[in-house]
């Protein structure tokens, strides 16, 4: 098990994926928030903007949207994120940008309908509060809602997180070279051996999920607010 | 805080001016944004009649984009029905009163809900075509290599939602009131046939749009097929793309189809959800219980959607 893990480089396949899943979430929430204010906005355009973003994405799949990126936006409409020029690495870099843009756009549509149902846990009385000192729209976003509601829903962000590391997966349909990847090299070459290896990549994300989860609970509970 | 209106005043004059403003100034970034995308697509000559007009002939349709529709349904509707019969089953075992068989199903459930669909594919697809036991079994069995992509989608889907579903069921049954099971047992039911006739069927009605949802989710992955060359609508999208040279146009025409399909069923499960509610309001008799029922039915609901289908898979 373990010559298997050195001969194919696994934890170099594992750790792409964990590259993969960080960018993407830190994009995503950034995102996610965007797209959540604009669903909460007085202004009904705004809301129609973020509620269409939500509905095209969340129907569309992860698979289409990656190898989008790959086929239309770079080839076909040559949208490139790294430079070009003297960089051997050019279209492993791209790919990876590319994957990360996917994964960002998909996800950010869960992240938002997350911070949402952290907004629904938020008593009435908070906001009434806060307009009764006089806050506006934005001011009781910044200061009441918004940090009740990151922490109300730490855990349905947690569950979207989870998705996400085990989506980055998906990133090997425009070629990175991350454990899926390797998972179908390593049976190519060892078909013998296809369970145990169907183990080592499964419990390598059962590895990378699992404190998610227990940090997620953990955190909740401690972050909840007091009521 | 469901209700909008709790976030902000009811706007005044001064107020409603600058909302009609932010309303403009955020539809013309919008429209900047996307005229940006579409110059682009102009230079690249994306507009070009060619690329489009392949659309209009039926052989578009009849030899690529219909025979993947069907393909991506076939592999859907499929992993479905046995994800149901499956996840009903699981939600049973890991119910049960022997102990052993609760902990083997739980390890079982979260440990396919840990990992990827898109790994138990490839793992099936390699093992049914590379492993040389497998191998031997499919030429006994008179498989092909395109049943394997088949099996291997759908053994992947079903894995996973599988598991899903039998979280679903079980939120449903821990909905319910305490009475129904102690009403079940005082009529001399035995705690199987409890859960059996009582109080699984009544998960499975208050659980119909998580379960729906589930649907979408299953949709979504089939498409996961297109790495393991299993030949859905993706794949033949992209056959399309390369035989025409319109690779940009038929993605954004795949997307669609997608989006209709399953913007189509999350309709359907919102309206399910819809009769329910009115449903249970419209019991007669109903009092403080019926409402605080109906309560615990929405925040099962609530919670099994949030889990699952609001995640991203």
């Amino acid at each position: 098990m373990l010559e298997l893990i050195e001969q194919f480089n696994v934890l170099g396949a594992f750790w792409l994926n964990i590259r993969l899943a960080a960018v993407s979430f830190v994009l995503a929430m950034v995102v996610g928030t965007v797209v959540a204010i604009l669903r909460l906005a007085p202004v009904s355009v705004l809301n129609w903007f973020g509620a269409t973003y939500v509905t095209l994405l969340r129907n569309t799949p992860l698979t289409l949207i990656i190898v989008f990126a790959n086929l239309g936006l770079w080839l076909q409409l040559g949208i490139e994120f790294v430079p070009r020029e003297n960089n051997p690495n050019f279209i492993l870099e791209n790919n990876f940008w590319l994957a990360v843009l996917g994964l960002t756009v998909y996800h950010a549509a869960f992240i938002c309908e997350a911070i949402r149902s952290g907004v629904n846990t938020i008593p009435v009385g908070q906001s009434e509060a806060a307009r009764s000192i006089g806050l506006g729209f934005g001011q009781s976003l910044r200061e009441v809602i918004l940090p009740q509601a990151f922490r109300g829903g730490i855990t349905p962000i947690g569950n979207v997180l989870i998705a996400l590391i085990k989506n980055t997966t998906v990133a090997v349909a425009i070629g990175n070279r991350e454990i899926a990847y390797q998972m179908r090299n390593m049976m190519e070459f060892r078909p013998d051996a296809g369970i145990l290896i169907f183990l080592i990549v499964a419990i390598g994300f059962v590895i990378l999920t699992l404190p998610v989860g227990l940090g997620t609970s953990w955190l909740s509970a401690k972050l909840a607010v007091k009521r | 805080m469901s209700a909008q209106q709790v976030l902000f005043d009811i706007p005044g004059p001064k107020a409603r001016a600058r909302h009609l403003l932010y309303g403009v100034l955020g539809t013309l970034v919008l429209l900047g944004l996307l005229v940006l995308v579409l110059i682009r697509m102009a230079n690249r000559g994306q507009f070009e009649a060619a690329k489009w007009t392949p659309f209009l002939e039926s052989n578009t349709w009849t030899f690529y984009l219909l025979p993947g529709l069907l393909a991506t349904l076939q592999a859907a509707a499929v992993a479905v029905v046995l994800s149901m019969v499956f996840g009903i089953a699981l939600a049973m075992l890991r119910m049960s009163d022997l102990t052993p068989v609760r902990w083997a199903s739980g390890v079982f459930v979260e440990f396919f809900r840990a990992v990827p669909v898109l790994i138990m594919m490839i793992f099936t697809w390699q093992m049914l075509v590379k492993n040389p036991t497998m191998v031997r079994l499919m030429d006994t069995l008179g498989l092909t290599g395109a049943n394997a992509t088949f099996i291997a989608v759908v053994t992947g889907l079903v894995l996973y939602n599988a598991s899903v579903i039998c979280e679903i069921v079980r939120n449903g049954v821990g909905s319910l009131p305490g009475g129904q099971r102690e009403a079940g047992l005082s009529i001399g039911l035995s705690s199987a046939q409890v859960r059996r006739s009582i109080l699984v069927p009544q998960a499975l009605t208050s659980m119909l749009p998580a379960l729906i949802s589930q649907i979408v989710v299953i949709t979504k992955d089939s498409a996961l097929g297109y790495i393991i060359t299993y030949p859905e609508l993706l794949s033949r999208t992209r056959q399309l793309g390369s035989a025409n040279a319109n690779t940009l146009a038929a993605y954004l025409v795949a997307a669609v189809i997608f989006i209709l399909i399953n913007y189509a069923i999350t309709k359907l499960a919102e309206w399910i959800e819809g009769r329910q509610r009115r449903k249970r309001r419209g019991t007669p008799g109903g009092g403080a219980t019926t409402q605080d029922e109906e309560q615990a039915g929405q925040r099962a609901v609530g919670a099994a959607l949030g889990a699952q289908a609001r995640a991203g898979g």
